[in-house]
């Protein structure tokens, strides 16, 4: 167990591509750090520079109290899950745990040991540890791929979408064994995945990257309540935020997106910003279907998605061209080319400047 | 295809025995050759069942010459040969390994010159460079050796090439993890790539050997000693025997000799060898 420490961490590839821009984040002792963001964002390539698989440019990297900018992978006492597994085909799986081990130079009754530990926290039987990996389902696969880290009893667990290979159901299954074994352990980790559900139930913290940047730091609820960025706002919660471009009215009480009714804002206005352009913010699941409410919203529906436990309807406000989805619990029968009183609360707007991206008030 | 058409059954079974015959036929007369008395071969027709004197033949073949040679058989031959092919099976495989090791998993200047330098010997086999081979392998005193039987022969494009494509196919997570796991590349080559390419390696193996084993001017050119002769130099010698009519009973012996080491490597590595050219699962 150790804190994990970034200060200035840039990465800068021979031909001049930068793919991390500064990060500074300090993880602490037993906390389960997400890296999230789209494809490309670089929250690989951040995990890779903190296993030592990738050059740092620049900034300082320690883990526990060592600087481990120039220490091999081996030396940084991390232990890391890869997306395609990477077990090594032709050794059992068994050996698969006991390799490291024995590069170590430990003892063999002490790998024996290690190794039958693992397996019982992963629930592995002892036939399955004779087998090849190939002989494994994707799920088992998986486990063994922590066993092996877990064998290691390393200060540092670094995943890398490690359930992105699973099927759905599995997906779930394991991401819960994650987080049971991560809270036992109470290993530092740090998990790099695309997916925000993933994000959002496993981590303590989240860091959403942008294109080597930084976009949030913070719990998921922080997150989800008050995204600091356009970007975080759209990324984090499914169905993706609406958004609409609107402007706040001189006094910074209303706010009108364009042909629409004036809505108030909440928490006494945004005064500073009075007569500004803006972007409008607003979830799906915080506008309500509200017959008869004299602040309501008239939307146009043109297509009803059911999931059972939830209804989306996309449509859009009167004539305006953006795009609305609104989810209403429970199944309801709307058809397209309907028209529905929505009203939106004051209280969930989100408000971005629309030039820097950044959230106003 | 499920077809029933009998005329098509039994043409195609017609063909594949044609097929058949046209390979065996002559590894049968051979077979029968060597049952023979000397005398037996010389008699028309020629004998197309087998005789009673193989083992005479076997025997004469492989420890006592034919008749107006010096006396010895062909046996410390078949040595000469197993010890250069296995020499160059080994050799080749031992350093193609490690030169496409090289080439995949490092960072060196002129990675890109080298590999296309051993590229470019694929278009310069041992019949296009014998003169100036010859001229290295007698400077460096090794003509007459097992070295200067086989060295020459070593280097191998294809062989290095081939374990390229095979290491480029392997993962990288996988010299990853076991970067994480601690292993330095000489480790990672042992413990990893190396039983990893294991089915590539028989494959490559069983043709280096035949290969190897069929070689016929090299050891021609650089051998004058008769103790390094290898078999297959050793059949055309007995053809040439001085003065004398063909001992057929003995030559066709040595012939079924020099074919069985081969013979015997296909066999048993056949399952690797089709493993290593068709799995494709890593």
């Amino acid at each position: 167990m150790a804190r994990v420490v970034l200060e200035g961490i840039r990465k800068t590839y021979p031909n001049g591509f930068k793919a991390i821009h500064g990060v500074d984040v300090a993880i602490e002792e037993g906390e389960f750090l997400v890296l999230v963001g789209p494809s490309g964002c670089g929250k690989s390539t951040l995990l890779r520079m903190i296993a030592g698989l990738e050059s740092i440019t620049e900034g300082r990297l320690s883990i526990g109290d060592r600087d481990v900018n120039n220490l091999e992978p081996s030396e940084r006492n991390i232990a890391m899950v890869f997306q395609n597994y990477a077990l090594y085909p032709h050794m059992s799986v068994y050996k698969n745990m006991a390799y490291g081990l024995k590069i170590m130079g430990l003892p063999k009754a002490e790998i024996e040991e290690r190794v039958k530990k693992a397996a019982t926290i992963l629930e592995l039987t002892d036939e399955q540890l004779i087998r090849k990996p190939r002989q494994l389902s994707g799920g088992q696969r998986q486990r063994v791929a922590m066993g092996r880290a877990i064998v290691r009893e390393p200060s540092v667990f670094l995943f890398d979408e490690p359930l992105s290979n699973l099927d759905a159901k599995l997906r779930v299954q394991m991401r819960l064994e994650i987080k049971t074994l991560q809270a036992n352990l109470g290993i530092t980790s740090i998990y790099v995945t695309h997916d925000q559900v993933e994000a959002m139930t496993l981590g303590h913290r989240l860091m959403v990257l942008n294109a080597g940047n930084v976009e949030q730091l913070g719990t998921p609820i922080e997150l989800y309540q008050r995204p600091e960025s356009l970007f975080v706002a759209g990324f984090i919660g499914s169905p993706a935020m609406n958004f609409a471009e609107a402007r706040i009215d001189a006094a910074g009480k209303t706010i009108t997106i364009s042909g629409q009714e004036a809505l108030p804002l909440g928490d006494g206005g945004m005064a500073e910003h009075g007569g500004k352009d803006v972007i409008l913010g607003v979830r799906p699941e915080h506008l309500e279907l509200v017959a008869g409410a004299p602040d309501a919203v008239p939307m146009t529906v043109t297509m009803v998605e059911q999931l059972g436990a939830d209804t989306l309807v996309h449509g859009h406000f009167g004539e305006s061209k953006s795009d609305l989805t609104v989810r209403l619990e429970g199944i309801r029968h709307i058809k397209g080319g309907e028209v529905l009183p929505i009203r939106v609360s004051p209280d969930h707007l989100h408000v971005f400047d629309p030039k820097t991206e950044r959230r106003l008030s | 295809m499920v077809e029933n058409r009998p005329l098509l059954t039994i043409f195609s079974h017609i063909m594949l025995l044609f097929g058949v015959a046209v390979i065996a036929l002559p590894i049968w007369i051979m077979f029968v050759a060597a049952s023979h008395p000397e005398i037996r071969m010389t008699q028309v027709p020629l004998p197309m069942l087998p005789g009673g004197y193989f083992f005479e033949n076997l025997d004469i073949a492989l420890n006592r010459g034919m008749s107006g040679m010096d006396g010895n058989g062909v046996a410390y031959m078949m040595l000469n040969s197993l010890i250069m092919a296995m020499m160059i099976a080994v050799g080749k495989i031992a350093i193609s390994l490690l030169s496409a090791f090289a080439i995949v998993y490092f960072r060196f200047p002129f990675r890109m010159f080298f590999f296309w330098m051993i590229f470019v010997t694929l278009m310069l086999p041992v019949e296009v460079r014998i003169l100036p081979t010859y001229e290295v392998v007698a400077n460096l005193g090794m003509l007459d050796s097992y070295w200067g039987l086989s060295i020459p022969l070593i280097a191998s494009a294809t062989a290095t090439f081939m374990f390229r494509q095979v290491f480029l196919t392997i993962p990288d997570e996988m010299l990853e993890a076991a970067r994480i796991d601690g292993a330095g590349p000489m480790r990672f080559f042992w413990d990893i790539l190396i039983p990893m390419s294991r089915t590539n390696i028989a494959a490559l193996f069983v043709i280096l050997f035949i290969y190897g084993w069929n070689q016929y001017l090299w050891p021609l050119l650089i051998t004058s000693e008769p103790g390094m002769y290898t078999v297959v130099m050793g059949i055309k010698q007995m053809l040439e025997a001085a003065e004398q009519v063909p001992q057929w009973n003995v030559i066709m012996m040595t012939a079924l000799l020099a074919m069985l080491p081969p013979i015997f490597v296909v066999i048993f590595m056949q399952s690797l060898f089709v493993k290593g050219l068709t799995e494709t699962e890593k």
